[in-house]
């Protein structure tokens, strides 16, 4: 519980409407976009400028008292989930954009400015943002800097920390960072790099300057089926050694072609195993080009079908389908769970191998939809929040496609973030010396842990407890932390 | 020979022992003077592992570009951000280090835009490992990336994690006479537009811009751009890159002029600090964000016209300033590099001072 000294003193920092702690004010601020987890804040503050982010910093920090920041909400991994006794510091009022430089294609934003909104001032330029999370229309910049967040045209463009040039934020002690600058690089270690994805747990952001990109001159896709998964996987791999960086490269499988075609009439072919998108972009002549050579790739990979959009109406039908598997998935169970792991592309048909055997034996459904060109899986497992037991399930069912995914090579989070949610699985990831150098990370910007406690990096004592749970094949993981 | 880092830095951790890591020693002017005993990476070399079709490849840090950049060329790909070899058998441990890029740069991402994972061992003799070996990953903070261009005072990077890219199918280089005002509007505006660029350079009153992709997206964009091509454009290309053209070559001048490279808003207009004795003072690359100058004006004219264009200015060759060759950090920076030093290299074994004087 906040003490009521230290609940005046925030009030007297912000005006009257930007300080909320009435339950029912609270109340929309109690998750984030993983709705299974909640825990209602003791006390929502919306600044409505940099001097207020700044001061309530040093308040916060004078007493001890933990911050969390948030922008939209949007997150995925439960990382802007308040805990008991912490300040919700919520950035979404910061929504300027200061300022626009076309002809050094870069913005000025501050951090509650959508991702969209920038590549909507910027298109009178013909320019845009490239990042583009499956959120974009609501999630907010600061948000996707503080979880390096990708998108479908992540292989051709990067991610969050590709698209940026500079960031002014505050430590903990209220300090201002400007780290980076208006050239490609600055003098010093890549804190640039450091901050973003580092999850709300090293300083706040309170400017973007991002990167922007001329729009491609064309874009086309082509849409490929195949009867076996493992084709589908082989012909991306084919695709990419041909010498083709697709903008787009995404697959689905049955149940989720399935539940797309049912939901929006995309026109996909419905006897298949696994469908493929392949979005090419760029000059008209360097378009005309790649298409040739996927289709040619996609023939020869043994895909049963392949078309190509004629039409920028088809190319966008092609896409309804995909851009909405989430909610059409969410139209066959009341309720899914979406993984965000990422492997080495080769080792999908394994991954989906035993997904699908997990599958039988959890007794829950799994629709796989895969951002193929950079190995990021979401896997939706389906699952009804209403039968007691079923979420345990899924989550439990969850954790072990996460650790499937470390197991063939890759990561616990491709894109979505650790959060609360994936904590456990960093016990997985990493080892003791490896989580160690992350909380000095950590003690190197805010010692007293008042930056979102408790996210992102696991206490060592958990992975410990967790892990005395979790032997796999015999090998007990930490074997060198002490359990009680 | 890994058990053999970690043996030879722990001692240099419990004795106190400065320690220089290097590579073939081929960017050794670069950064501030250092002393130590000299921990050289070169024995610890190998490709460890190859995926064309995974856009990924795993090298020990000793391994020569030359040999990764040949591997690659098999297969058709290469490493996008076109790192430096200065003329030497420059190794990935050192160009990641060094966090140097090419001409290709502005284009198609930095050296650590491409680094997906590296082992490593800190200064406590702790053999560590930080992301991975796909494309996306956000489990952790991202320490690879922060040893990109580290300059190895946090650690010796044993082994790196890269994307690498499929080659264009074609390449064409293109000359234009312009004056330097002109030359800098005109490479921020072809920027903005849907072109191929892969390169671009000034120097001379000529602007250079290399065209990149399939063949008739570069015949396309070269009707469109006009200009003369350029015969025997990749020799240009790696004697900039590498900077063996007699404009980089101040070590013979007798007048004790110093190499600068200002890095600015790429917009900002001409700089007016240059005074090279003779000859062309100024060469201009990565669409104008990258500006050499030949200098002997005191480091903090260059600085303060660096940080007026937006950027800073580092003395990349002579006489290193009283203040370090790197533009000095903000206070509250330098704390927080002070604190990562501290964490991650206690005993400050690793290249001290090369990256900021105090450690």
């Amino acid at each position: 519980m906040l003490s009521p000294t230290f609940l005046s003193k925030l009030r007297s920092l912000l005006p009257p409407h930007c300080v909320l702690n009435e339950r029912e004010d609270l109340l929309p601020f109690e998750s984030d976009g993983l709705a299974a987890y909640r825990n209602t804040p003791d006390v929502v503050v919306l600044p409505e400028n940099e001097a207020q982010v700044a001061a309530i910093m040093r308040l916060c920090h004078q007493h001890k008292v933990a911050v969390v920041a948030r922008g939209a909400g949007t997150g995925l991994a439960a990382g802007a989930i308040p805990g008991d006794g912490a300040v919700l510091l919520v950035l979404a009022k910061l929504n300027r954009i200061k300022a626009i430089d076309p002809l050094a294609r870069t913005a000025v934003v501050e951090p509650g400015v959508r991702n969209l909104a920038i590549s909507e001032a910027v298109a009178q330029h013909n320019l845009y943002y490239a990042p583009d999370p499956s959120s974009q229309i609501a999630c907010s910049i600061g948000g996707n800097v503080a979880e390096n967040s990708g998108g479908v045209h992540c292989l051709k463009y990067g991610l969050t920390v590709h698209n940026i040039l500079k960031l002014r934020a505050w430590t903990i002690d209220g300090q201002l960072l400007e780290i980076g600058s208006d050239a490609l690089d600055a003098p010093g270690y890549d804190l640039l790099a450091l901050l973003t994805g580092s999850e709300g747990m090293l300083a706040v952001i309170t400017e973007v300057t991002v990167k922007l990109l001329p729009r491609p001159e064309r874009a086309q896709v082509v849409l490929a089926a195949f009867d076996d998964v493992a084709k589908a996987g082989a012909a991306v791999g084919n695709i990419i050694a041909a010498g083709v960086i697709p903008a787009g490269l995404e697959m689905m499988d049955r149940l989720a072609i399935q539940a797309a075609e049912a939901f929006v009439h995309a026109g996909y072919p419905l006897d298949c195993e696994a469908l493929l998108l392949c979005e090419v972009d760029g000059v008209n002549e360097e378009v005309s080009a790649d298409i040739y050579t996927v289709r040619q790739v996609l023939e020869a990979s043994g895909a049963i079908e392949v078309r190509t959009a004629e039409s920028e109406e088809q190319r966008l039908r092609f896409w309804a389908g995909r851009k909405a598997a989430f909610p059409a998935v969410g139209r066959l169970s009341p309720d899914y769970y979406c993984m965000d792991g990422t492997i080495p592309r080769a080792q999908l048909p394994h991954v989906l191998k035993r997904i699908s055997e997990m599958s039988t034996e959890y007794g829950l459904a799994v629709a796989n939809v895969f951002h193929a060109g950079d190995g990021n899986l979401h896997p939706l497992i389906l699952f009804d929040a209403n039968q007691p037991g079923e979420l345990a399930k899924a989550e439990a069912f969850g954790g072990k496609i996460l650790e499937l995914c470390v197991e063939v090579g890759g990561t616990i989070t491709g894109e979505h973030g650790v959060g609360l949610e994936k904590i456990n699985q960093m016990c997985v990831q990493f080892a003791t010396p490896e989580l160690t150098r992350f909380h000095e990370v950590k003690a190197a910007f805010d010692p007293d842990k008042l930056l979102n406690p408790g996210k992102a990096v696991p206490e060592l004592h958990r992975c410990a407890e967790w892990g005395a749970m979790h032997i796999h094949g015999g090998q007990l993981p930490h074997p060198e932390l002490p359990r009680f | 020979m890994l058990d053999v880092y970690i043996e030879r830095i722990r001692s240099a951790h419990e004795h106190n022992t400065p320690l220089i890591i290097e590579g073939c020693g081929s960017k050794a002017f670069y950064g501030n003077p250092d002393e130590g005993e000299v921990l050289s990476t070169r024995k610890f070399t190998g490709v460890i592992d190859y995926q064309p079709k995974e856009l990924v490849l795993t090298a020990r840090a000793g391994t020569s570009l030359a040999e990764i950049e040949a591997l690659l060329a098999e297969q058709n790909q290469m490493l996008a951000f076109e790192p430096p070899h200065f003329g030497g058998p420059a190794t990935l441990g050192g160009s990641i280090a060094a966090g140097l890029s090419g001409p290709r740069r502005p284009y198609a991402g930095a050296a650590r835009d491409f680094v997906l994972g590296v082992r490593m061992i800190d200064g406590i003799g702790q053999p560590l490992r930080f992301g991975g070996q796909v494309i996306k990953n956000v489990a952790g903070y991202d320490v690879s990336r922060l040893m990109v261009g580290a300059l190895g005072t946090l650690g010796l990077i044993t082994e790196i994690s890269l994307k690498v890219l499929p080659k264009p199918a074609a390449e064409t280089t293109l000359q234009f006479e312009l004056d330097e005002a002109t030359a800098i509007g005109k490479m921020n505006q072809w920027a903005g537009q849907p072109l191929p660029l892969s390169a671009t350079s000034w120097h001379a009153g000529l602007l250079t811009v290399r065209l990149s992709g399939a063949a008739s997206a570069v015949q396309s964009a070269q009707a469109k751009l006009g200009g003369e091509a350029v015969k025997d454009a990749a020799s240009f290309w790696q004697r900039l890159r590498d900077q063996t053209t007699p404009f980089f070559d101040t070590r013979s001048s007798t007048s004790r002029q110093s190499l600068w490279r200002l890095a600015v808003k790429p917009t900002a207009p001409p700089l007016t600090v240059s005074n090279r004795l003779g000859g062309d003072a100024q060469w201009i690359e990565w669409g104008g964000a990258v500006r050499w100058l030949v200098s002997d004006r005191p480091a903090a004219t260059l600085r303060e016209a660096a940080r007026a264009a937006g950027g800073h200015a580092t003395l990349f060759r002579g006489d290193t300033p009283a203040d370090g060759v790197f533009t000095p950090l903000a206070p509250a920076l330098l704390t927080l590099h002070r604190n990562l030093k501290q964490r991650f290299d206690p005993r400050g074994i690793f290249n001290h001072g090369r990256l900021v004087p105090e450690f």
